[in-house]
């Protein structure tokens, strides 16, 4: 990652951004769309008024018994509120709430910080959701991938259809360019907590 | 004679003019938005509903009658494997050895000052005569314990109001079990030979724990619901009880010989008092006593051999006969426990008894007669009133928070609503068919939480899609808030529903168990990490330690199994999240499939019969990669010299021998 010239991220990014903005912009309507009908559709029933509806989603599950998932991990670390606010922006904090299983691979904040700031700015647009979106769909692997069930070299599928490659040096793991520098095991997956941001090949 | 009963029958039923209107749908316009619970509300109330010959009880949220969830309580359940697993058959065990299916008619659900609180609800085996207790945080039968010198155990698992006791009424009367007594006797010989028992059923305050206290030797009579008194009547039981003809065949004509059958009123802190003080006697007998510990995820079943029996003919005055009109089923008393209400089944009008007036009748012995050497109270001088006429086969009734009773009538087709002080019929609606039991919420405590009435019904004919010979029974929610009940709802059930009692959600939902936690396991087959699989032997027995997380098992390859062995898969799910269970299936598997809870382990046992690679799996879809969720046992030829191993993914771990 460090080894990367900033503009060639830049540019790579804005190209993505660009590609998608057809798409994302009509995913942001369609989105809007839905959530309009969801708030048009109130609950009715008296028997029930003590209890409010569940219109969120699997993360808006009151549970302080169970072990918590990634979700509510990340959203518990002060290293990862960059990445916490990036999974809002991109409407993925119900997905990884759910069964899963799911590897995640979690930049800190000090990964996200290697970005561009005004890059990153741009991502957080609602127009740039879908690529967004795209970079954290390359963060996550649906499966658990323990580090002793990893061969060195191994290429894992990510959620937006794209490969990482596995480095494994002794106990010393890598994902792409970035350091595995802690591992967090989660009610529905685990989490290696990367210095990195990893970027989806060009296609 | 025959022509005339129907004739009299039928002059009856249009006098009161409550036949229903065959397959008319009298819900009024309003009645959908006042059962639409939308989607993802909660329902107002729990319906803890009996499933009758399922022996399982049903769980439904109320208004909206969607079903919840089954729980096995007394038959082995092809859901979660209960009765399957090694961990519990135990629950089934009995003196006559493993009953894997038997009849539950009465749920009871647990009072303190006898209000529901929440913690338990008991239910009734009424074949082979059992309580059952099931824990509501974790909606699990956790104790069942069979009831000696009984028969048909249908008045039965009501409680007094503390939950001090659950009770026990023999609806068979048959000779007893206990050494020393004849059981091999010809059954003309009925009025010698049979006895009834009533046997109290204590219940530890904190654990809940069951025992059999004592038991009440009482006449030959077919013993058939009871309730516990309250507030004034506390210390005090009523048992129906019809064939006090002592019939032994042909029940139906020569149990109905007689104008008056009786209720029983015992008064169980007297006989407590006896059983303290010694005045009863031991006797030898066999009964199972089941108890599921939450820790080690096990049964621990076993036979007790000791029983306490109390004679009320010698301890005079624990035991009081009061006359009730008919073969008297339902036995109920009013929130107040000032009023015994006995539906006699044949009869044409509802007595209504006054504890007072009982309690005078006794301390003045006013009795009419004696009834195999028990005291029979005058009718005349313990009954508050009749309701006269109030329809046809009155069979059970529930009560409001506004002093009104609700009966249901078998033969019309109907609840009737009346008012307990006045004993004024206030109003009927027909039910959809043939109505059997029904409940308000909170219906037979001193707190009843009002608002709906719901019908258990036994025939529905044309009130669904046909399903072939057998069709759907089925529960009707009526609205009480008004003056005029009104038809809300039909929804389908499971079983049979007998008896149902209903409870605000918030007494029990914020109890609900999520998980087990892992490190609280004593499972001692328990993997309570991967690193603790493993696969071992001991002579033929093959015990395999497994762990099972989203989405693999370990170990997923076992090899060195033969013919000739039995295997254990003792699963344990790891998971630590709720609504996780993972399930285990194999190939060929000739006893069950199972589901393992968070943080549980369960055992199922396995005899191969042939050589093979096999595979197993988890039959629920636990996550996206459910379907990799897999592995494979071979399985050698008897005296194969393949080394036991296992492994899961790239690291082999070596045999353990």
């Amino acid at each position: 990652m460090s080894q990367l010239n900033n503009n060639i991220i830049t540019n790579y990014l804005n190209s993505l951004v660009m590609k998608n903005v057809l798409y994302s912009l009509i995913c942001v309507s369609l989105v809007w769309l839905a959530s309009s009908c969801g708030s048009s559709e109130t609950k009715s029933g008296e028997a029930t008024a003590e209890t409010a509806a569940n219109t969120g989603g699997q993360e808006a599950v009151i549970d302080d018994v169970s072990q918590k998932d990634v979700v509510k991990i990340a959203v518990g670390s002060a290293d990862h509120t960059t990445l916490v606010a990036a999974l809002k922006q991109a409407q993925y904090v119900d997905d990884i709430s759910n069964a899963g299983p799911f590897t995640v691979f979690a930049p800190t904040n000090d990964a996200f910080a290697k970005v561009p700031k005004e890059t990153l700015d741009d991502l957080m647009k609602d127009e740039n959701r879908a690529a967004l979106q795209n970079i954290l769909e390359y963060h996550v692997a649906v499966g658990v991938y323990r580090q002793e069930y990893l061969n060195d070299g191994q290429t894992v599928g990510m959620a937006n259809g794209q490969n990482v490659t596995i480095h494994l040096n002794g106990d010393k793991l890598m994902v792409n360019e970035a350091n595995v520098i802690a591992t967090i095991p989660a009610s529905n997956g685990l989490i290696y907590v990367v210095d990195g941001v990893l970027l989806p090949p060009a296609k | 004679m025959k022509n005339l009963i129907i004739l009299l029958l039928l002059a009856l039923v249009t006098t009161i003019g409550c036949k229903p209107k065959s397959g008319v749908s009298v819900a009024t316009g309003d009645a959908a938005s006042k059962v639409y619970v939308a989607p993802g509300t909660y329902d107002e109330f729990y319906n803890v509903v009996s499933g009758g010959f399922s022996g399982q009880m049903a769980i439904y949220g109320i208004p909206s009658g969607r079903l919840f969830r089954e729980i096995p309580v007394f038959s082995a359940d092809p859901e979660t494997g209960w009765g399957y697993t090694e961990e519990t058959k135990g629950m089934l065990m009995t003196s006559h050895g493993f009953v894997p299916w038997d009849d539950l008619h009465h749920p009871a659900l647990s009072t303190t000052k006898g209000i529901h609180d929440g913690r338990w609800a008991f239910g009734n085996a009424n074949n082979t005569p059992r309580i059952a207790r099931i824990d509501m945080k974790t909606f699990k039968t956790v104790e069942i314990i069979e009831l000696p010198n009984s028969s048909g155990n249908h008045s039965s698992p009501f409680i007094t109001e503390n939950t001090e006791y659950t009770v026990a009424g023999t609806r068979f009367s048959s000779p007893p079990d206990y050494q020393g007594s004849n059981p091999d006797v010809s059954i003309n010989t009925y009025k010698e030979n049979f006895k009834g028992y009533i046997s109290f059923v204590s219940v530890e305050k904190e654990s809940g724990k069951m025992d059999v206290a004592f038991q009440l030797q009482i006449p030959p009579l077919n013993t058939d619901l009871a309730r516990a008194g309250k507030g004034p009547s506390h210390d005090w039981f009523f048992f129906s009880c019809y064939n006090s003809e002592q019939a032994f065949t042909l029940l139906e004509v020569n149990a109905s010989q007689k104008d008056k059958d009786f209720i029983l009123a015992v008064n169980w802190k007297k006989a407590e008092e006896y059983a303290k003080s010694g005045k009863g006697e031991m006797k030898n007998v066999k009964y199972a006593h089941n108890y599921y510990d939450e820790s080690t995820h096990n049964t621990i079943s076993e036979i007790k051999e000791q029983v306490l029996v109390l004679d009320p003919k010698e301890l005079k005055d624990v035991l009081y006969l009061i006359p009730c009109p008919k073969s008297p089923h339902g036995c109920d008393v009013d929130p107040t426990g000032q009023f015994i209400v006995g539906s006699g089944k044949l009869a044409a009008l509802i007595p209504v008894f006054s504890f007072d007036k009982i309690q005078k009748a006794i301390a003045a012995k006013d009795f009419e007669a004696e009834y195999d050497g028990i005291p029979v109270l005058k009718y005349e001088s313990v009954l508050h009133g009749e309701v006269q006429k109030p329809g046809l086969g009155p069979l059970h009734t529930e009560f409001d928070d506004k002093g009104n009773a609700y009966t249901s009538f078998f033969v019309s087709s109907e609840i009737v609503k009346w008012n307990v002080q006045s004993l004024q019929v206030l109003d009927r609606v027909p039910t959809y068919y043939s109505i059997g039991h029904l409940c308000v919420p909170g219906g037979p405590t001193a707190k009843p939480w009002g608002k709906y009435v719901i019908a258990y019904n036994k025939i529905t004919k044309d009130r669904y899609l046909p399903t072939g010979p057998e069709l759907t029974q089925s529960a009707q929610l009526y609205s009480i808030e008004g003056d005029k009940m009104e038809l809300l709802l039909d929804f389908p059930t499971t079983g049979e529903p007998h008896y149902a009692e209903a409870i605000p959600a918030d007494l029990v939902q914020g109890n609900s168990v999520k998980i087990f936690k892992i490190e609280e396991n004593n499972h001692p087959y328990a993997a309570k990490g991967e690193k603790e699989a493993k696969v071992f032997r001991e002579g033929n027995k093959v015990h395999v330690v497994m762990s099972s997380i989203r989405s693999h098992f370990v170990p997923d390859n076992i090899e060195g199994v033969k013919i000739g062995d039995e295997v254990y898969f003792h699963v344990t799910n790891l998971e630590q999240d709720w609504d996780v269970p993972h399930g285990f299936a194999v190939k060929g598997a000739d006893n069950a499939e199972m589901l393992i809870m968070p943080g549980e382990t369960a055992t199922i046992k396995w005899v191969p019969n042939r050589v093979g690679v096999f595979p197993f799996y988890c039959t629920d879809f636990c996550s996206a990669l459910h379907q990799e969720m897999q592995g494979y046992i071979r399985i050698s030829p008897a005296g194969s010299n393949i080394p036991l191993t296992f492994s899961t993914g790239k690291v082999a771990v070596e045999s353990t021998k």
